[in-house]
C-alpha cells in the first residue's frame, strides 16, 4: 500500500511518500510527481521518505525519469528521511549519485533553497 | 401384431357387419311377429348385435382421435363438427324421404320405418361415440394421476352400462334412473376439467364457442329426431331407452355447455393471457438467444421488437454507446431518423432528460423512466437505459401516441426484458473475453518457453570452475537475465541483469540485453567498456522510467583473477577459501539506462580480484534478497551469507539448491513476488 501526500510550504513543494512503492503503486508516486511540476508549477521538490517502508526497481524508475526533466527546466529535489535498507537500495542502483539525498527535513529545506 | 391401421379397418368391417346383423335381426323378429310365425331367434340377438355395434364404434374412434396433445384444439372441434354435419346431413335425407313419401303405402309399413330408423340410429351412434372420445381428450388435457383413475371410472363404467339393455326389461325403473344417474353425475363433475380453453388464443375462442355452439344444434336435433321416432312410431329398439346412448349424451351436452359458458366468459381476458404467453416466450427468447448462436445484434432486435409488442408501442429505438458514450448503433421500430431527432429535444425538455446521455447513473427505478412528451407525434415516452456491469451500453426509448401510455406493469415488463438482455450480453462477452484471455494464456506459455531458450540451456563445467543457476519468474515471463560466453581458450565472460519492474515489459528489455551481451562480449572488452557501451545502447531503446542493473564478469583462468563492473546491479557474495569467509564486494555503480550520456563511464568501476581452488562467486538478483515472508521480513544479504557459510564445501549444484530450499521455507508460498535468479560459480 502506498500513501502520497503534497502540501506547499513557503514555496517549497513536499511530497510524502508512504508504506510500499512497488510496480503497480509506482503510478502514483508519478502522478505524484507530474503533478508538481505541472499543475503546482513547483521550482523546488522535498520528497519526504521517513515513512518510506519499501521501494522497488519500478519506484526507483519513477525518481529516475525526472531526474533530466528537472535538470532541464531548473528544478530542485532533494530527497530526504530514507531508512538505511531503502538507501542501500538507491546506493546500490547509483542512484545516490545522481539525487540529492539528505537525513532530516531541515536539510533538505536548506539544501533546496540554495541548491 | 396388427398394425394400428389394420385394426381400425377391422372395426369398421365389425361395426358394419353388427350394425347388418342388427338391421336385419330386428327385421326379421318384426316380419316374424307380423305374420305370427315363430323367428326362430330370440330378441336377445339383435341386442348383442346393437352392443357390439358400440363397442366396435367405440374402439374405432380411441384409436382414431389423437390425444389433444399432439393435436391442435380446434381440428378436434372442427371433427365432431364434421362428423355431426355428415350425420345431420343423413338423418335429413330421411327425413327428406319421410316427407315425400308421407302418403305413400310404403312409409305405413314399420318394416321401412324401421329401417330408415336404423339408418339414423347408426349416424347418431356414430357422431356421440365420436364426440365423446373427443370430449375426452380435452377434459385429460394436461391430466393429473386423479383425473386420469376418475375418468377410468367413468368410461369403464360407461362401457359397463352397454351391457345393461340385456336385463333391462325385467331390471325396476329405479336402477335404470339410478346408472344414469351415476353417469350423469361423474360426466358432470368431469366436464369442469377445462385447461385446454386457458390455451386458445382469441380468434381460436371464437372459432371454438361457433363450433360448440353448432354441436349443441345437431345434438337437439338428433334427439329431436329420435323423440319424433319414438312417439310416432313402434320401433324395434328405440335408443331413447338405452341408458348408454341417455348418459353420453348428457355428458355430451353438459360439457359442451359448461366449455361454451366458460370460452365466453374468457373472451374478455383471452387477449391478456396472450399477451403473457408472448411475454413468457419473449422472454425465453431473450435468455436463450445467445446460447443458440445468435450474436449480440440479435439480442438487440429481440429486445426492441419485444419490447414493442409487449407495451403496445407506437414507435420505439434502441441507441447503443461505445466506451466514450458516442451513439454507434441505432435500432429502429416505425420511427425515422429525423423524428428520432425531433423527439430527443422533446424529451430534453421532460423530467426524463437526464437519462438520455450515457452518463452513469447507478440503480434506476424503473416506475420512473416514464414521463409525458410535448411532442408533435408522441405523447409518452418510456425510457430503459441498458447496463453491464454498472457500464451504460445504450438506452431504450419506447413511444406512444396516447399520453399515460405506459403504466407501472409495462414499466416491469420492459425492466425485465432489458435485464434479461444485458445478462445475455453479459454472457456474451464474458465468453468471448474468456476465450480471448485463453488465447492470451496460450500466448503467454509461448513467451515462457521463448523466454527460457534465451538463458543458458547448460552451464559451464570446466577444469578451473563450475556453474550452476537457478532462474524462476514471477509472472510467466521475467526480467531477470544471465549469460556466459567463452571469449577464447583462458576467459569467459559472464553477465547478469534485471530489468526493473516485471512481467511481459521486462521481458522484452531482457531480451534486448540478451541481444547486446552476445554482440558486444564478442569484442573482448573489459568490464567497464562493456558496461558503458551496453548503457548506450540501451539508452536508445528504454523508455523513461525503465533501467537495467547488471554486472559483468571476465574469468581469466591463466591469471587465476576475475576482472568486473557492476551497473546498479545488487554487490556479488564471494567467499574466500582461504578465509573460510564469505563477504559481498564494496564497489561503486550505476544502472544501464540511469544515465544516458557520456558521463555514464565516470560513474562505473573496473574491479580485479585473485582467486584460489574451493572460492565461490554467487551472483543473483534483488528478487532473492529482498523475498519476504507473511511478516514482510525480508530473506536478507545475511541469510544469504550464512548459507554460503554453511554449505562452501558442496558442489555448486548442492550449493543452489540449498539457497533455494532455504529461500522457499522462508517466504513459505510458490507465488513469488519477484523474480528469482541465482548463478553460483566455484573455482577448482
Amino acid at each position: 500500500m502506498i500513501e502520497i501526500e503534497a502540501y506547499n510550504d513557503n514555496e517549497i513543494h513536499f511530497i510524502a511518500v508512504k508504506g510500499d512503492v512497488d510496480a503497480s503503486s509506482s503510478i502514483h508516486l508519478d502522478e505524484a510527481m507530474t503533478k508538481a511540476h505541472e499543475e503546482e508549477q513547483a521550482t523546488k521538490i522535498v520528497v519526504d521518505c521517513t515513512e518510506l517502508a519499501y521501494i522497488s526497481s519500478a519506484g526507483l524508475g519513477v525518481f529516475m525519469s525526472y531526474i533530466d526533466d528537472f535538470k532541464a527546466k531548473g528544478i530542485k529535489m532533494v530527497l530526504f528521511g530514507l531508512s538505511e535498507k531503502v538507501f542501500n537500495v538507491f546506493q546500490i542502483l547509483g542512484l545516490d549519485q545522481l539525487l540529492t539525498i539528505v537525513e532530516t527535513k531541515e536539510q533538505a529545506t536548506e539544501k533546496v533553497n540554495e541548491l | 401384431m396388427i398394425s394400428g391401421k389394420g385394426l381400425i379397418r377391422i372395426t369398421v368391417v365389425f361395426a358394419i357387419i353388427c350394425w347388418l346383423g342388427l338391421l336385419f335381426s330386428d327385421l326379421f323378429l318384426l316380419f316374424a311377429e307380423f305374420n305370427q310365425v315363430n323367428a326362430g331367434i330370440t330378441k336377445e340377438i339383435p341386442i348383442l348385435f346393437l352392443d357390439l355395434f358400440f363397442v366396435f364404434v367405440f374402439i374405432n374412434y380411441r384409436l382414431r382421435v389423437q390425444k389433444a396433445e399432439s393435436i391442435n384444439f380446434i381440428d378436434l372441434l372442427w371433427r365432431v363438427f364434421s362428423t355431426g354435419l355428415v350425420a345431420s346431413l343423413v338423418q335429413m335425407v330421411v327425413g327428406l324421404i319421410f316427407y315425400l313419401l308421407s302418403s305413400n303405402k310404403l312409409l305405413q309399413n314399420p318394416l321401412a320405418i324401421n329401417f330408415f330408423y336404423h339408418i339414423n340410429l347408426a349416424v347418431i351412434v356414430l357422431f356421440l361415440i365420436s364426440t365423446f372420445i373427443v370430449w375426452k381428450r380435452l377434459i385429460l388435457y394436461q391430466k393429473n394421476r386423479r383425473l386420469q383413475l376418475f375418468w377410468k371410472f367413468f368410461e369403464y363404467i360407461l362401457l359397463a352400462s352397454i351391457l345393461f339393455n340385456f336385463f333391462q326389461d325385467n331390471a325396476p325403473i329405479w336402477m335404470f334412473r339410478g346408472i344414469l344417474g351415476v353417469l350423469f353425475l361423474t360426466g358432470f363433475i368431469l366436464s369442469f376439467n377445462l385447461k385446454w380453453i386457458a390455451y386458445l388464443n382469441f380468434k381460436q375462442k371464437w372459432r371454438s364457442i361457433l363450433l360448440l355452439a353448432l354441436v349443441l344444434l345437431y345434438l337437439w336435433y338428433f334427439i329431436n329426431n329420435l323423440f319424433t321416432f319414438s312417439q310416432e312410431f313402434d320401433l324395434a329398439v328405440d335408443l331413447l331407452d338405452n341408458v348408454f346412448v341417455l348418459a353420453i349424451s348428457a355428458f355430451i351436452i353438459v360439457y359442451a355447455i359448461i366449455s361454451l359458458l366458460v370460452i365466453i366468459f374468457n373472451l374478455p381476458t383471452s387477449s391478456v393471457f396472450e399477451q403473457k404467453i408472448s411475454e413468457v416466450l419473449n422472454f425465453q427468447r431473450l435468455s436463450q438467444s445467445i446460447q443458440i448462436g445468435h450474436n449480440e445484434e440479435q439480442v438487440y432486435e429481440i429486445l426492441l421488437e419485444s419490447s414493442v409488442n409487449a407495451v403496445f408501442a407506437t414507435s420505439a429505438w434502441l441507441e447503443l454507446y461505445d466506451e466514450e458514450g458516442k451513439i454507434i448503433k441505432t435500432y429502429k421500430s416505425a420511427i425515422e431518423d429525423n423524428t428520432i431527432i425531433q423527439v430527443r429535444k422533446s424529451i430534453e425538455d421532460s423530467k426524463l432528460k437526464k437519462y438520455l446521455d450515457h452518463k452513469e447513473l447507478g440503480i434506476v427505478n424503473p416506475n420512473k423512466l416514464t414521463a409525458a412528451l410535448k411532442d408533435p407525434d408522441f405523447a409518452s415516452v418510456l425510457m430503459f437505459p441498458l447496463t453491464i456491469q454498472e457500464r451504460k451500453i445504450g438506452l431504450l426509448v419506447l413511444l406512444k401516441d396516447v399520453s399515460d401510455g405506459f403504466n407501472k406493469e409495462m414499466a416491469d415488463i420492459i425492466n425485465s426484458f432489458v435485464n434479461q438482455a444485458c445478462i445475455s450480453i453479459e454472457n456474451f462477452e464474458l465468453l468471448s473475453e474468456a476465450l480471448e484471455n485463453e488465447r492470451y494464456r496460450e500466448e503467454l506459455k509461448i513467451a515462457k518457453r521463448v523466454q527460457k531458450s534465451l538463458l543458458p540451456s547448460k552451464m559451464a563445467r570446466t577444469d578451473d570452475f563450475e556453474m550452476s543457476a537457478f532462474s524462476e519468474s514471477a509472472d510467466e515471463v521475467g526480467g531477470d537475465y544471465y549469460d556466459y560466453y567463452q571469449i577464447d581458450e583462458h576467459k569467459t565472460a559472464v553477465i547478469i541483469g534485471d530489468v526493473s519492474g516485471k512481467g511481459s515489459s521486462a521481458a522484452f528489455h531482457m531480451s534486448q540485453m540478451k541481444g547486446i551481451f552476445h554482440s558486444l562480449v564478442q569484442l573482448n572488452l573489459n568490464p567497464k567498456d562493456f558496461l558503458v557501451r551496453a548503457n548506450k545502447a540501451l539508452s536508445m531503446c528504454l523508455e523513461k522510467t525503465s533501467f537495467i542493473t547488471g554486472a559483468f564478469y571476465t574469468i581469466d583462468t591463466n591469471h587465476q583473477s576475475i576482472t568486473f563492473s557492476r551497473a546498479g546491479h545488487c554487490p556479488a557474495l564471494y567467499f574466500d577459501q582461504n578465509k573460510k569467509e564469505a563477504r559481498y564486494f564494496q564497489n561503486k555503480g550505476m544502472g544501464l539506462g540511469m544515465v544516458r550520456n557520456d558521463s555514464y563511464e565516470n560513474y562505473i568501476e573496473i574491479n580485479e580480484i585473485k582467486y584460489n581452488a574451493g572460492d565461490i562467486l554467487i551472483l543473483y538478483t534483488d528478487g532473492i534478497v529482498e523475498a519476504k515472508n507473511a511478516n514482510g521480513n525480508e530473506f536478507g544479504y545475511d541469510a544469504l551469507q550464512e548459507v554460503i557459510q554453511q554449505n562452501y564445501e558442496q558442489s555448486p549444484d548442492k550449493i543452489r539448491d540449498e539457497i533455494i530450499k532455504k529461500l522457499y521455507a522462508f517466504s513459505d508460498t510458490d507465488d513469488i513476488n519477484d523474480d528469482y535468479t541465482l548463478l553460483i560459480i566455484k573455482f577448482s
